[in-house]
């Protein structure tokens, strides 16, 4: 045997990609949860086909799952892969351009037959393994699914199933790549099948005969080593965007008292916080699956002037049909979190990728005067602090509020340092007191200092009284058409929202300077890629700093203040220049905009490139 | 206190200060009466009381009631209030609806109130005809109708409200007439005791735009022989005299003169009976042809079922139970965590 020399890494990207049906994700989610185990920071990001089971072996059908660990911090799932594990040659074609020249590709050959290669439309007699597609990378062909089959050959079980254990030997064979343990994926199996004893033997068999094949095969001259990450000490958990957003809505409910409630309609790619609320019902939890999007956001709008906290989720074509409802919580003035998973548009446009082009929507899509305020969460983790945030706005403003959040950070995910209940910020609940018939009279649109009127619910001892979406009168709240009244009221409504910076932290700079040559503004799912260019930047001599908005209405007092620190603005958006023109309008100030629309997040490289043709 | 139990609750007690502003002479008017004074015999707390409408000459009606209220979007009514009944089970919850609100924009959320069963008294006005935007057709109006916006008569089929109702499995169906306050006042009693949705469909006049569409069933000379009041345990008897009788040939309604057929012919009307309450609904003859079945009014059909937000409570319970009382901790937490030192 010759000599298996082990290579230290800091940082290290894995794409799996497969058929949607190989069980990529899992394969990906395990060896992510082994990585976050070992102490090495994480950044994921799972791709999926918008067809269920597009048919086998096209490029429609291909699934991807990638992982970013090392040992330093990470912000991204990674620009390029270094290693790309490929089931079969459409994932191969889908895939090849996302790695790096020189990277590492693993080959299950078995899907590289005829078949699939005239699936996968390669031309007709060539294959992408020995025509030179490969030239300059690293190529393991591995027969995956003759050595599956050959390792189960004795256990009884039919040729269907021991195939579908064929990505067992992927993860252990890369788990012999990394150096890993396989006890992490050992439990998980013995879990996951705990009613089906015989298949817990034939994974943990297949997943051992992968980490044993590097030790055997020869096929690799090197194994590499990732030391953990110089994490800051703590608990940890690995934890996706949407699940944090619904912990963070739970929180919220948990902290005030308020039960939540969540109306809502199954859309891609914000289905899976209804999946996970739907799961905290000893958490008093209640969740609708109405018959519609409009049903969805008015039934917790219901839910609110009852007295709970109501939620509705969503993504851009679903919002689209929630415009009339936000307008009338507008005018209600009752709490109300609106969450848009923004996916790619407009219409149905690209419901499994990623875009940020649904803000003027947030900002301006309903009739009227309609403000409301709006917030975005930056990476998965921090989905939970901005649900969290914008139930705060919503209770303690009274006031619809929008989240948004995007397919890309809601399904990637990140070690997250666990928090404790006793950590959270409080929210104050405010219900209007009862009153006795000698009172003086109920005035529900009476407002306090920070313009914001009584939640009287019913069930209130004397404080019956009628809300709607016709124009009120500025203390009463009955119907009122008079001219000076409505004007007042729009003013009003405004100043309400306006008054909410006077609760919100002030900008930061995120990396970087507080003056200089370039700002990086940015909002939403960017941040880890605008924050490891300006990183970049900086350690190459430029002068750039990095600012990063959570708050996008109203926004943060001081930022016009901290722009204008820098000589020049740019802002990366994946849309066609939507932020931009806010700040433009707002600040005066000649922003240039770094707009991607391909339904991809950024990576890295395109804003430090960026960065350097406007400073040349 | 005891000075306020003593004191009698009355109609008054359930109307807003402020100042209706229905057409004079529309039928709305006589629906408030009607559902204030029932109120009132009901001594609904005005407190724990809600009224929920959507759009339209109806929807209105919130404002003038001394209850908790909300005045909706067009046709989305009964999404506020599944989302008000699932989480505050404990309130007396009333919609209003039109037909235009019900069965035109709102339609898909009116068959999802009514199948999933939710505690609410639904009362449809149901005029056959758009009067807030001024005079178009509606969902309900009869094919044919000259409208400003049907010059030439209206094209569509009309829908039969109480049929869609059945085929949406709703638990309480009934109909009544504004200018029959009598009769109005018993099914207005007997819905808001129903555990459920209670659909209470009310024949409307728009005096300003479709003037007279339930003449025939309400004016003194057409009444008895176009109507046919329904009571549980009675047989199906219209007419002046009370001298025709409805009988069933097969799953075929028949009309037959009283004296022509023996008692146990008679047609019983039972509420808790499915399949007839079917037959009854499509009594939607249109009374303009010969022949035609008269149009019953009552109770057609109830049924006890579970109540959607008594379900979703009881997961919550169930939840609780069995896994015990929510630590955020835990959740913060998740199934797999590790420590960095």
């Amino acid at each position: 045997m010759s000599q298996i020399t082990s290579e230290i890494k800091d940082e290290v990207t894995i794409l799996f990609a497969g058929d949607s049906g190989d069980g990529i994700q899992l394969t990906g989610g395990q060896f992510t949860d082994t990585a976050a185990l070992v102490g090495n920071d994480i950044s994921t990001f799972p791709n999926f086909p918008a067809e269920i089971r597009a048919p086998q072996g096209t490029v429609a059908g291909v699934s991807g799952f990638q992982l970013h660990f090392g040992s330093i911090e990470l912000f991204t799932p990674g620009d390029q892969a270094d290693v790309l594990v490929v089931m079969n040659a459409a994932a191969l074609k889908s895939n090849l351009a996302s790695l790096k020249k020189g990277g590492i590709v693993i080959a299950n050959i078995d899907g590289f037959d005829k078949k699939n290669l005239r699936l996968a439309k390669y031309e007709e007699g060539l294959t992408p393994l020995t025509d030179g597609t490969l030239d300059g990378y690293k190529v393991h062909e591995v027969d995956v699914t003759k050595i599956t089959r050959e390792t189960l050959k004795e256990s009884g079980l039919g040729t269907k199933i021991v195939d579908r254990s064929k990505n067992m030997f992927v993860l252990g064979f890369l788990y012999w790549m990394y150096n890993r343990s396989l006890d992490n994926t050992i439990k998980f199996i013995e879990t996951k099948f705990a009613k089906k004893p015989e298949l817990i033997n034939s994974n943990i068999s297949v997943l051992k005969a992968g980490y044993h094949y590097g030790d055997t095969a020869e096929a690799i001259a090197s194994r590499f080593e990732v030391k953990p990450a110089n994490i800051k000490p703590g608990t940890y958990r690995n934890i996706m965007g949407n699940e944090a957003t619904a912990i963070g809505l739970i929180s919220a409910s948990q902290k005030t008292g308020l039960e939540l409630f969540c109306g809502t309609y199954p859309i891609t790619p914000a289905s899976d916080i209804l999946h996970f609320l739907s799961k905290y019902k000893n958490f008093g939890v209640k969740t609708f699956q109405a018959e519609d999007e409009i049903a969805g956001i008015c039934s917790a709008i219901g839910a609110s002037f009852g007295g709970k906290l109501g939620i509705t989720t969503s993504s851009g074509p679903g919002i689209a049909l929630k415009g009339e409802a936000i307008g009338l919580a507008g005018m209600f003035e009752l709490p109300l979190v609106v969450i848009n998973v923004q996916r790619g548009g407009p219409s149905t446009g690209l419901p499994t990728k990623t875009e940020q082009a649904d803000l003027f929507q947030a900002m301006y899509g309903r009739n009227g005067e309609s403000p409301v305020p709006v917030i975005a969460a930056q990476s998965p983790k921090d989905c939970f602090d901005a649900a969290y945030e914008a139930c705060r706005i919503a209770i303690e403003h009274m006031t619809p509020v929008f989240l948004l959040t995007d397919g890309y950070i809601a399904n990637g995910s990140e070690p997250w340092e666990v928090m404790k209940s006793e950590d959270l910020k409080n929210i104050s609940v405010n219900f209007a007191e009862p009153r006795e018939p000698q009172d003086p009279a109920f005035l529900p649109y009476k407002r306090d200092d920070k313009l914001v009127r009584p939640w009287a619910i019913p069930g209130t001892k004397g404080l019956a009284h009628r809300i709607g979406g016709l124009e009120k009168d500025f203390e009463t709240g009955n119907v009122s058409y008079d001219p000076e009244n409505h004007e007042k009221m729009v003013k009003v409504r405004q100043a309400k929202v306006d008054e909410i910076a006077n609760y919100i932290p002030k900008q930061k700079i995120d990396t970087g300077a507080e003056s200089g040559d370039v700002l990086l503004l940015s909002w939403g799912s960017t941040y880890g890629a605008v924050k490891t260019a300006t990183t970049k930047l900086i350690d190459e001599g430029f002068s750039v700093s990095h600012a990063h908005v959570r708050y996008l209405n109203p926004l943060p007092k001081n930022l016009g203040e901290l722009i204008k620190k820098f000589d020049q603005v740019v802002m990366p958006e994946m849309n066609n220049g939507q932020f931009i023109k806010i700040i433009r309008e707002k600040f005066l100030v000649d922003a240039k905009g770094l707009n991607k629309i391909k339904g991809l997040p950024f990576a890295t490289g395109e804003i430090v490139d960026k960065v350097k043709e406007v400073l040349a | 206190m005891a000075e306020v139990k003593a004191k009698k609750i009355t109609a008054k007690d359930y109307a807003s200060d402020q100042d209706v502003k229905w057409c004079p002479g529309c039928g709305d008017y006589s629906i408030l009466k009607q559902v204030q004074s029932v109120c009132a015999e009901l001594e609904l707390n005005n407190d724990e009381t809600v009224f929920i409408s959507g759009i339209g000459c109806s929807s209105r009606f919130p404002y003038y009631m001394e209850t908790y209220g909300m005045h909706s979007i067009h046709g989305r009514g009964p999404a506020f209030v599944t989302g008000l009944k699932t989480v505050r089970p404990d309130l007396n919850v009333w919609m209003i609806t039109g037909d235009g609100d019900s069965l035109s924009i709102g339609g898909n959320h009116f068959i999802h109130l009514l199948r999933r069963n939710v505690d609410v008294n639904v009362l449809m006005f149901n005029n056959q005809i758009y009067g807030l935007t001024k005079g178009q057709y509606s969902p309900t109006s009869e094919k044919g109708k000259i409208t400003k916006s049907t010059p030439f008569g209206s094209i569509d089929h009309p829908f039969n409200p109480l049929a869609l109702a059945k085929g949406a499995d709703a638990t309480f169906i009934a109909r009544t007439l504004d200018r029959d306050p009598k009769h109005m006042r018993p099914v207005l009693l007997e819905a808001s005791k129903h555990k459920g949705t209670s659909l209470v469909e009310i024949y409307q006049n728009c005096n300003i735009f479709n003037d007279g569409a339930f003449f025939t069933f309400t004016e003194k000379d057409s009444k008895p022989d176009n109507t046919i009041f329904v009571e549980h345990g009675a047989p199906l008897l219209f007419g002046k005299e009370k001298q025709k009788a409805i009988i069933l040939d097969g799953f075929t309604p028949k009309v037959v003169n009283l004296e022509d057929v023996d008692e146990s012919e008679l047609w019983i009307h039972d509420k808790y009976d499915k399949v007839k309450a079917s037959i009854l609904v499509r009594f939607f003859d249109d009374p303009r042809e010969d022949g035609c079945l008269p149009r019953p009014f009552g109770i057609f059909y109830q049924e006890e079922r579970p109540i959607y937000e008594a379900g979703v409570q009881a997961q919550v319970d169930k939840h609780v139970e069995a896994k015990g009382e929510p630590d955020l901790n835990t959740l913060l937490e998740g199934p797999n965590t590790w420590t960095i030192k």
